[in-house]
Order: C-alpha cells, then sequence, then structure tokens
C-alpha cells in the first residue's frame, strides 16, 4: 500500500515528528512504500541543518534524512511555512527538498494513505 | 530549489478531502495554514469539506479586528474560499464540490449563531457530521 | 474511518469531539498523550467504558511505556499495540482522523 505523510511539528517541543518517523519505518518493514512525507507548519524545523542536539539526544533532522535516501521516501518542506521559518536552501538538511504546497494535496491524491501527525 | 522534482500522477483523479479546523485563530497559526492548503487544493480540482468543529469556529466570527496586536486579520480570506465554493457550484463542467460547515453543537456551546460569521456555512448537527466525515477519503486536521 | 487522539483527556476536548464525531463501530486509537485516557480507575474511566461499547480501542504500547503505565494498568477491553500495529491499522481501516 501507498502512504503519505503530513508532519505539522518540528523534533523539539512535540512529539509529532517522533510518531511519524517510527510510523514510517513500521510501515517500509512491513513492505509498503511511503510515496512522501510532507513537513508543514512549525514542521519545516525537521529540515534545518543547522539544528544541533545534545549528544545524548536523538537527532531527528538527520534520522529523516536517512531513512528518506534509503527508503526513497521524497522527504518535502513546505516552501510558504519554510521561509517565514528561516529554512532556506542554505541551510536544507541532505535528503530534502523545499517545494510548494500542492504537493501535500499530490500526494493526498496519488497514496492509498494519508496520515497526519502534528498537535 | 532542489534539483529534482518528483511528481506523482494525479490526472483524472477526484479524491473527497475534509479539512477539520478546530482551534481559535491567533492564539495558534494553525487557522491561517490550513486555510492556505484548502485554497492549494482547488487547482486540482478536488471535492473539499471545509469544517468548522470546537473553536474553530471563532475563525469566521465576523467582527475581527487585529490592529492592536498587529497580527495578520486572515478572516478575510475566508471570502476566497466562499468565491472558489460558488465558481465550483456554478460550473457545469467541473466536477469538484465544496460545502462549508459549521457543527451546530460547537457552535452553540460558544453561544453563536449562523449570523455571526463572515461566510455562509451550513450548520450540521455532529451525527450527521460524522456520517459525512466517515465518507472522506483524506482528512486534513491541524 | 480510523480515529486517533494525541491529547489528554485531562487537559484537552479531543476525547469528547472524537466520540461525538464519528460513526458506530469506527476504531479509535490513543497515541501519545492520548494514552493518558487508557488507564483504569480515572474520571474518564465510565465515558471510555461507555465509548468502548460502540468502538474498538487501540492504545500505543511505547507512548504508555514512555510515560511509565504499566500494561496491568490498562483499562480492560483495549489494546496495547505497537507502531506495526499502527500501521495495520491504517490498512484496515481506511482514513485517518487525527483528532489534533
Amino acid at each position: 500500500m501507498k502512504f503519505g505523510i503530513l508532519v505539522n511539528e518540528g523534533p523539539f517541543t512535540h512529539q509529532a515528528s517522533d510518531s511519524a518517523y517510527h510510523f514510517v519505518k513500521a510501515a517500509i518493514e512491513k513492505g509498503h512504500q511511503v510515496m512522501r512525507v510532507f513537513f508543514y507548519y512549525d514542521g519545516v524545523y525537521n529540515a534545518n541543518k543547522l539544528s544541533a542536539p545534545q549528544s545524548d539526544d536523538r537527532n531527528l533532522v538527520k534520522m529523516w534524512g536517512e531513512l528518506g535516501s534509503e527508503h526513497n521516501v521524497d522527504l518535502v518542506v513546505c516552501i510558504a511555512a519554510a521561509l517565514r521559518r528561516g529554512i532556506v536552501e542554505d541551510n536544507l538538511a541532505d535528503g530534502f527538498r523545499i517545494s510548494g504546497l500542492g504537493q501535500l494535496t499530490e500526494v493526498g491524491i496519488a497514496a492509498d494513505r494519508l496520515v497526519v501527525f502534528g498537535d | 530549489m532542489a534539483e529534482t522534482e518528483i511528481e506523482f500522477d494525479t490526472a483524472g483523479i477526484t479524491k473527497k478531502f475534509m479539512y477539520v479546523n478546530r482551534k481559535a485563530p491567533y492564539g495558534t497559526i494553525y487557522a491561517l495554514e490550513v486555510l492556505e492548503a484548502v485554497l492549494i487544493s482547488a487547482a486540482f480540482e478536488q471535492h473539499a469539506c471545509i469544517v468548522f468543529i470546537d473553536d474553530g469556529v471563532y475563525q469566521i466570527k465576523k467582527g475581527q479586528n487585529t490592529d492592536a496586536v498587529n497580527m495578520k486579520n486572515f478572516s478575510k480570506t475566508y471570502g476566497i474560499i466562499a468565491m472558489e465554493k460558488e465558481d465550483a457550484d456554478e460550473d457545469e463542467d467541473m466536477d469538484m464540490v465544496w460545502r462549508i460547515i459549521v457543527e451546530k453543537e460547537s457552535m452553540e456551546a460558544r453561544g453563536l449563531t449562523a449570523d455571526d460569521f463572515v461566510i455562509d456555512v451550513e450548520v450540521i448537527a455532529s451525527t450527521e457530521l460524522a456520517a459525512i466525515m466517515a465518507e472522506q477519503e483524506i482528512v486534513i486536521s491541524g | 474511518m480510523l480515529h486517533t487522539i494525541n491529547k489528554s483527556p485531562f487537559e484537552r476536548n479531543s476525547l469528547d469531539s472524537c466520540l461525538r464525531l464519528s460513526v458506530k463501530g469506527s476504531p479509535i486509537l490513543l497515541i501519545e498523550d492520548g494514552v493518558l485516557a487508557a488507564t483504569r480507575g480515572t474520571s474518564v474511566s465510565d465515558k471510555m467504558a461507555t465509548a468502548m461499547n460502540d468502538h474498538p480501542m487501540f492504545v500505543m504500547g511505547p507512548d504508555l511505556q514512555a510515560r511509565g503505565i504499566a500494561g496491568d494498568s490498562v483499562a480492560d477491553g483495549i489494546t496495547v499495540i505497537d507502531y506495526g500495529g499502527f500501521v495495520d491499522l491504517v490498512v484496515e481501516h481506511g482514513t485517518v482522523q487525527s483528532w489534533l
């Protein structure tokens, strides 16, 4: 089955991004395809390359990037939400790309399921 | 922009999208960005139900004045959604049904009536709204 | 349709709104702070018991564990699942409504 995922929160205030990450990983392990993860609202902070968590904390920015590259998951950061929050190509983490909000509607149409994680 | 733009084939597919607004405006930004998502989906000619539940009903309350808090007053943007809905209703060639719905129980619990809103809405009781929700293919909440 | 709730019933109205706006038979999954509704002997236990007459109820085990809630303090009739189980529920029940 094909999944689309929407992540509405960043990695440090809410659990949403962690939950989404574990969901995506479990879906892939079960043989499903995750077509795209769309990062919206504060979710765009998941793509901030300048984020530097302490060494005993998980690094979701890196984890998302690696998961995306290993399993061919399209990681899309909403351009309007990103610009507001100062996420641009210069500080965009590996594995992510910046594009328009239409990419959310598109994956909603193309995927069998869209699952929203937020606050 | 990124080096590769990935596109999925969506031609000829029309799905039922629902956008759920449950939060009051201004205290958080969720309302504004849901609104942006709704407007984009018009370009894909998808069915859309925009529903206001719980404190979300305050998003479309008349008389919002944000001058003194110096935040963007986006209640006017709902007029654009209402216009998109009218266009969809009038265009016979377009297979796109839009509905703007307020949950009756949420509205009444807050002492509001349909006259308090900046746009025309369908006021629907929770039992019927639950049935409409259950028919949706995509639910986007913020 | 699968409903997910990620808010504590002691702080927010997500559980109430979900129960008001979900059709009979649709499953509910408690995740994140939503798992606090699953413990026995709370002020929402009666509400949960009534809800379970109409809705199969699931709770995320990893979120319970993170919050120090042992499996034996979960109310009877609630099924504890993991992320794989979450995926299976989504596959089985179609559209997901996240009560954020």
